[in-house]
């Protein structure tokens, strides 16, 4: 049998010394299968405090990972939300100890497309089962049993990083003291269905594709993905946001080229995020994480609609939105705020007034930041012993 | 804390829930959770004091009074709170409707535009008031509705709303108002505080 690691070009990444553990447990998905004795991959900053009052998790988003912070050691670059989170940050890991976890479906260690179907001994590609939110979330309840964790002082995430922590509290009402949902929905819009199924198009049009076989041949669709990339990119920026940033300026040269080249700045930025993407993440992870999303309705999966998913919270929440995310948008937001409401439990709401669009929540907003951070530590005044 | 939050705060019963409407930076509700234990929840519309709340741990919706109260459940506070607000809201009658279908209770204050330095500025000078309750001039003036407490008054018993107690305050002074000293009270008093519902 010829050695399957570093099977494709996207994983000479350097991902064996990253922490893992191995769910034993089965999972049953949502679709009927069962999945069991999978690895969980995740990362942790900051120190566990002696009563175990203190721990902060953090769901990330689409493509994400659990490096939320310092120099993700897989791709050298900065963890995705160094913003926020860090020595003397809004999540301030001198005193927090903050965990994240890789999703299911995604390709930084987690079970996912790319790994090895143990019954056929190659890569699952499509054979992988087609995930929910509430599978991944459920894949992720062990790790705080095996941290010996009780109870958080808080869980957040931005974007499905949200949707997830909307899961959580609705599946596990009594896990986190609070809860910080940034920019998401309780259940995934037509127009967000859309853009993701733009993305998988994307993908599933690059003949390199294959049904989701590229790794037969040590490849991955690079075209397709970049697509997909550039349209997710598209959708986190607000139209003013973008004016701003590159208007009509060109790139590098002073006037057309009358030419198909990247002759406008933001076109030359949709290709370069599109091209370092592909170095770092895989397709088929593409396909079933945004399929996770599309399929993401707390309002369905409780007869009684979002205030019946959030009956008898006592987790206290703040809902942040950005008022230029057409991604996630302030009223998406604030339909939780209500249903939260209309359950009785404890709500705060703020909207942040930028016009950075969907990104915020990963970008240097001091307002944001500054909100995040009051509430995080008036909860652990509250909830500490 | 202001003389105007010590008179609503002891109308107040411990232990109870309130909606402080326009909570501003949470002072009130501040004093209600670590004094009385009342569970309180703010609605504000200014995003300093929104955080401002959230640093005091205080949990606050920011979001205008005037298009947002919907989103609060039929009589789901024991009192609901609007402090010299009223006025300044398109449709006050819309709101205090609002505010009396969410709380059991409402507690209204107004300035009161019936106080005679208010009446003797528009009377003697010509000019519209301005006074310590009423610090803007006529071109910035948030007030789009002002009234007396007289209106109020009279305009509660018009729609059959429940007067429980009305207070005048003037400075660190407060007197019960009731229909038989109404006139007088009316022009003295720089603030009016309605417990209605």
């Amino acid at each position: 049998m010829p050695s399957l690691a570093g099977l494709f070009f996207w994983m000479n990444r350097k991902i064996e010394n990253i922490n893992k553990i191995t769910v034993n447990k089965p999972l049953k998905l949502d679709c009927g299968k069962t999945i069991k004795d999978f690895p969980l991959a995740y990362e942790t900053y900051g120190k566990l405090n002696e009563n175990k009052d203190n721990a902060i998790l953090v769901f990330h988003a689409l493509t994400g990972d659990q490096f939320v912070a310092g120099t993700n050691p897989v791709t050298k670059k900065d963890g995705w939300w160094v913003t926020a989170v860090g020595p003397n940050k809004a999540i301030d890991t001198n005193k927090y100890f903050v965990i994240c976890a890789n999703v299911i479906g995604g390709c930084m260690g987690s079970l996912g497309p790319s790994d090895i179907n143990k019954e056929t001994n190659q890569p699952y590609g499509l054979d992988f089962p087609v995930i929910t939110i509430k599978d991944i979330v459920r894949a992720q309840e062990p790790l705080l049993d095996h941290l010996g964790i009780k109870k958080l002082l808080c869980a957040t995430g931005g974007s499905m990083g949200g949707m997830q922590l909307l899961q959580f509290c609705a599946t596990f009402p009594e896990k986190t003291f609070s809860a910080i949902p940034i920019a998401c929905s309780s259940s995934h819009s037509a127009q967000n269905i859309a853009l993701n199924e733009l993305a998988r198009q994307a993908i599933m049009a690059d003949p390199v594709w294959d049904n989701g076989k590229y790794f037969l041949k040590n490849t991955q669709p690079k075209n397709g993905l970049a697509v997909a990339r550039m349209v997710g990119h598209i959708s986190y920026l607000s139209e003013q946001g973008m004016q701003e940033k590159f208007g009509r300026k060109l790139q590098e040269k002073a006037d057309y080229e009358f030419s198909f080249n990247a002759d406008f700045q933001v076109e030359s930025y949709l290709r370069h995020q599109g091209s370092s993407f592909v170095e770092r993440f895989d397709a088929n992870s593409v396909l079933y994480i945004t399929r996770a999303m599309d399929y993401f309705d707390l309002t369905k999966q409780y007869k009684g609609g979002l205030v019946e998913a959030f009956k008898n919270q006592s987790t206290k929440f703040l809902v942040i939105s950005f008022s230029s995310d057409w991604l996630y948008t302030t009223k998406e937001n604030k339909d939780i705020v209500i249903a939260l409401n209309a359950s009785g439990a404890d709500v705060s709401y703020s909207e942040i007034v930028t016009d950075k669009g969907h990104d915020s929540f990963l970008l240097n907003e001091p307002e944001f930041l500054k909100t995040l951070k009051g509430f995080i530590d008036s909860m652990y005044e509250k909830f500490k012993k | 804390m202001k003389q105007e939050f010590k008179v609503i705060a002891n109308l107040l019963p411990d232990n109870t829930r309130v909606l402080d409407v326009g909570c501003g930076d949470g002072s009130l509700m501040n004093f209600l959770v670590k004094e009385k234990n009342i569970e309180t929840r703010g609605l504000e519309l200014d995003q300093n004091n929104v955080q401002e709340c959230i640093y005091k741990g205080l949990t606050v919706i920011q979001g205008n009074a005037e298009t947002e109260l919907y989103q609060f459940p039929d009589q789901s506070f024991d009192y609901v709170v609007l402090s010299q607000t009223l006025q300044a809201f398109y449709k006050p009658d819309k709101v205090l409707n609002e505010l009396l279908r969410i709380g059991k209770s409402v507690i209204v204050s107004i300035p009161n535009f019936g106080y005679w330095k208010v009446r003797t500025s528009l009377l003697l000078f010509g000019k519209m008031p301005i006074t310590k309750t009423l610090p803007n001039t006529w071109f910035n003036t948030p007030n789009l509705h002002m009234c007396t407490i007289k209106d109020l008054y009279n305009y509660c018993e018009d729609q059959n709303i429940n007067i429980k107690k009305v207070i005048g305050v003037n400075e660190s002074n407060t007197s019960s108002i009731k229909r038989s000293n109404l006139e007088i009270k009316n022009l003295f008093s720089k603030l009016g505080i309605f417990l209605i519902g």
